[in-house]
C-alpha cells in the first residue's frame, strides 16, 4: 500500500470529489496560484481551472460567505480557511448562516458544504496563531466536526464530508500535514459520526481525536513495555459523537483518561466525561481524568510553549494516576 | 444611464395596476401584522415595511422567476412582492406549521424555494456575501438570473458590505445590491453613523456600476431596476442602487414611530411622499386610474388579508416531533442539483 502525507491524502480527496462532481470547487486564500500555504490544493488550480479553483482576497467573512450563498443553490463549496484562526473573522457565517439555514427555512435549503483548514498549535507562533477549535464549532446544532489524526483518515473523511449534504467542519493538524501513513489506491470513505478503536487494550481507555491521536499511540507504545495495555479510541468526528465507541471502551477498561489538543474550561474532554459519567457511573474504578492545553493563550518561549501543551509526558501520568500507579 | 421607457408609464394599465395591487397588499397586510401584534398573535422581534412599498414592488417587477432575491429582517413586503402567498407568509408570522418556514424561522426568516426567496436575514450585513455567492453560482453554471441583495443603509458601514462587493467587481458577478435608505439604522440617523451622505458612492470605489434613485416612485426604481437587471444579465456586471426611502412606523414593533430620534414633523413631511399616494396621481394624471379601481383593489385586498389571518389562524402550531427536524438533512448518494 502507498504510504503518502496527509497534505497528499487531502490532496487526493479534493482532486477525486472534484474529478466526480462538477458542482464541487475549492476556495480560499493562495489555494490556487501558490498551490496553498500549505500545499494541499498543489496542482488543482492547473487541474481544474480557476473557475473551481478561486484563490480570494484576504476576506474571510466575505469569502465564507460567498460559500454559503453557491452552497444555498445547489453548489458543493470546500471553503479554506489558511487557518482556523483566522476563521474567527467568519464566524458568523459558519454560526448564523451555514449552520442554520437549514433549520429557519423550515428545511427548505440544506447547505452541502466543507469549512476546513489547519488548526490547533504548531511550533511557537504564538497566541493568536496556536489555538484549538473543536469545542467551539462542536458546540453549534447544525455542523458537524470531524479531526482526522492521520493520512488515512484525512482522505476518507474528507470526501466523506464533501458529499455530505450539511456543513461539514473538517479541522486538520498543522503538525500533521508532513506526516506519512498508507492510504490505499482504491476509493474509500470514511463515515462521518464513527470513532475508530485505533488500538485494543484492557487496562485503560484513551479517548482523543486529532493530532492527540498521535500522542495516545506514543503513549499505548511507552506504556506497554511496562505491561499496561491501553485502549485509544479515536473520535474521528466531534460532531456528532459516537458515544457508543466511548461507553463500550469505558466499560472494558473501567478507568480512562481524556486527551485533548485545546483548553479545558468547556472543552471537548467535559462533554466526552459527561457521556461516561451518564453511561459508565457503575463501570469506573478511578475519576476520568482529562489532559488538554494549559489555561493560558499560547506562550511564545519554546519551554513556556512545551509546559502549555498536552503531551506524551502529561499523557502517561494521566494513565498512571488513573491507574492508581507511581508514577 | 438607464433608457426612459419604464419611466414613461404611456398608459399601460394593466401593468399600473398590478403595482398598485402590489404595493396596497403590503400596506394593508402589514397593518394586519401590527393588530395580530398587538393581540399576541405573533411575537419575537417584527420590523414593518410600511412607507418603503414602491422599493419592493418597484425591484421585484423587473425579476424573471428565475432569479433570485434575499434580504434583511424587514422581510414582510418583499415577499409579497415576490410573489409569497399572503396565506404562508401570515401563517409563518403566526407560528403555524403552514408557514412559509413552517413556523421554525418567523417574521425574520421568511423562505420559498419556489420563487427564490432565500431568506430574511436577521444579523445587519451577514446576508450581503450570501448574494454575491449566489452570483458566483450563477456565474459558475454560465446561467443569465441575477439576485437581488436588499440591505438597510445601516449596513453599508459594515465589513461583510465592503468585502462583498471587492469581490463582486473584481470577479463580475450578477448581483444587484439594493440599498433601502430610509435614513435609519434602528435609532441612529445616516449621518451619526456613515462618514459619508451619499451610500451609493460605496460602490464606485469597487468599480461597481453605482446610482441614486428616488424610492418613493415606483417607476424610478423600475427603470434603475431594468438597467441593473440587464447589466447582469448580458455580462454578469454588479449594480449598487442607493434607493432613498422612508418608514413610516417605528423600526420595530416595540419602538416609538417618532419622538426619540426623529421629529413627528419631520415624519409628517416624508409621508407627504408616500409612495402609494405617488402611484396614484400618476395614474390619475396618465389616464390609467378609473373610477372605482381602487376601492376595486382594496375590496380584494382586504378578502385576502383576512384570508390569510384565518388561514394562519386556523393552521396547527408545528408538533413536537418538528423540535428535532430540520438540524442536519439525510445525505443520498442523488443530492439535488439546481439549474
Amino acid at each position: 500500500m502507498p504510504i503518502i502525507t496527509y497534505r497528499d491524502a487531502l490532496n487526493q480527496a479534493l482532486r477525486e470529489e472534484m474529478h466526480k462532481d462538477d458542482r464541487v470547487f475549492l476556495m480560499g486564500e493562495e489555494v490556487g496560484v501558490y498551490n496553498g500555504a500549505y500545499k494541499v490544493s498543489k496542482g488543482l488550480l492547473e487541474e481544474f481551472g480557476e473557475m473551481r479553483v478561486v484563490d480570494t482576497p484576504i476576506t474571510e467573512l466575505g469569502f465564507a460567505g460567498v460559500g454559503v450563498g453557491a452552497a444555498m443553490v445547489g453548489l458543493r463549496p470546500v471553503v479554506e480557511f489558511m487557518t482556523w484562526n483566522f476563521a474567527l473573522l467568519a464566524i458568523d457565517q459558519v454560526v448564523n448562516a451555514a449552520a442554520k439555514m437549514l433549520y429557519m427555512s423550515g428545511g427548505q435549503f440544506p447547505m452541502p458544504m466543507v469549512f476546513r483548514g489547519p488548526n490547533g498549535a504548531a511550533l511557537q507562533l504564538s497566541a493568536q496563531h496556536s489555538q484549538a477549535w473543536e469545542s467551539w464549532l462542536a458546540h453549534i446544532p447544525g455542523l458537524k466536526v470531524v479531526t482526522p489524526g492521520t493520512p488515512y483518515d484525512a482522505k476518507g473523511l474528507l470526501k466523506s464530508a464533501i458529499r455530505d449534504d450539511n456543513p461539514v467542519i473538517v479541522l486538520e493538524g498543522e503538525m500533521l500535514y508532513n506526516t506519512k501513513g498508507e492510504v490505499p489506491e482504491e476509493e474509500y470513505l470514511i463515515p462521518l459520526g464513527k470513532a475508530e478503536l485505533k488500538r485494543e487494550g484492557s487496562d485503560c481507555s484513551i479517548i482523543t481525536s486529532g493530532k492527540m491521536v498521535l500522542v495516545a499511540m506514543q503513549a499505548a507504545d511507552t506504556l506497554a513495555k511496562e505491561g499496561i495495555k491501553i485502549d485509544v479510541v479515536d473520535l474521528r468526528t466531534i460532531r456528532p459523537m459516537d458515544v457508543e465507541a466511548i461507553t463500550t471502551s469505558v466499560k472494558k477498561t473501567n478507568r480512562a483518561v481524556v486527551l485533548e489538543e485545546g483548553w479545558e474550561i468547556c472543552g471537548i474532554g467535559a462533554q466526552v466525561v459527561d457521556y461516561i459519567q451518564r453511561d459508565c457511573f457503575d463501570h469506573l474504578d478511578a475519576p476520568v481524568i482529562r489532559v488538554h492545553q494549559a489555561d493560558v493563550p499560547m506562550p511564545y518561549a519554546k519551554m513556556l510553549e512545551r509546559a502549555a501543551k498536552p503531551d506524551l509526558a502529561k499523557t502517561i501520568a494521566a494513565v498512571k494516576k488513573v491507574m492508581y500507579l507511581e508514577a | 444611464m438607464a433608457s426612459k421607457k419604464k419611466s414613461d408609464p404611456s398608459g399601460d394599465a394593466t401593468l399600473h395596476r398590478e403595482l398598485l395591487h402590489s404595493m396596497i397588499l403590503q400596506r394593508r397586510f402589514e397593518e394586519k401584522v401590527a393588530e395580530a401584534y398587538a393581540l399576541g398573535k405573533i411575537g419575537g422581534f417584527c420590523h414593518l415595511y410600511i412607507g418603503q412599498e414602491a422599493v419592493g414592488t418597484g425591484v421585484m417587477s423587473e425579476l424573471r422567476h428565475d432569479d433570485y432575491v434575499i434580504t434583511t429582517y424587514r422581510d414582510h413586503g418583499q415577499a409579497l412582492a415576490r410573489g409569497m402567498s399572503a396565506r404562508s407568509v401570515m401563517a409563518e408570522l403566526f407560528g403555524r406549521i403552514d408557514g412559509c418556514s413552517r413556523g421554525k424561522g418567523g417574521s425574520m426568516h421568511l423562505f420559498d424555494r419556489s420563487v427564490g426567496f432565500l431568506g430574511g436575514h436577521g444579523i445587519v450585513g451577514g446576508h450581503v456575501p450570501i448574494a454575491t455567492g449566489v452570483a458566483f453560482a450563477i456565474k459558475y453554471r454560465g446561467g443569465d438570473q441575477c439576485i437581488v441583495c436588499f440591505m438597510g443603509e445601516a449596513a453599508v458601514n459594515n465589513g461583510a458590505f465592503h468585502e462583498s462587493l471587492n469581490m463582486a467587481g473584481l470577479w463580475k458577478l450578477p448581483v444587484v445590491y439594493v440599498i433601502e435608505n430610509n435614513r435609519y439604522g434602528m435609532g441612529t440617523a445616516m449621518n451619526r453613523a456613515s462618514s459619508i451622505a451619499e451610500m451609493y458612492k460605496r460602490g464606485e470605489t469597487y468599480s461597481i456600476h453605482s446610482e441614486e434613485v428616488d424610492g418613493q416612485d415606483v417607476f424610478a426604481v423600475r427603470e434603475a431596476m431594468s438597467a441593473a437587471v440587464a447589466r447582469a444579465r448580458k455580462n454578469y456586471e454588479p449594480t449598487l442602487l442607493e434607493i432613498k426611502t422612508y418608514r413610516f412606523m417605528g423600526h420595530s414593533m416595540s419602538d416609538a414611530v417618532s419622538g426619540t430620534y426623529r421629529s413627528k414633523a419631520e415624519l409628517e413631511e416624508y409621508m407627504k411622499r408616500d409612495p402609494i399616494n405617488l402611484l396614484k396621481a400618476k395614474m390619475t394624471a396618465d389616464g390609467t386610474m378609473r373610477e372605482n379601481l381602487v376601492a376595486e383593489i382594496e375590496q380584494e385586498i382586504a378578502a385576502t388579508v383576512q384570508d390569510s389571518w384565518d388561514y394562519a389562524d386556523a393552521s396547527p402550531e408545528p408538533p413536537i416531533e418538528a423540535l428535532y427536524e430540520d438540524v442536519l438533512v439525510e445525505t443520498t448518494s442523488d443530492t439535488t442539483q439546481e439549474g
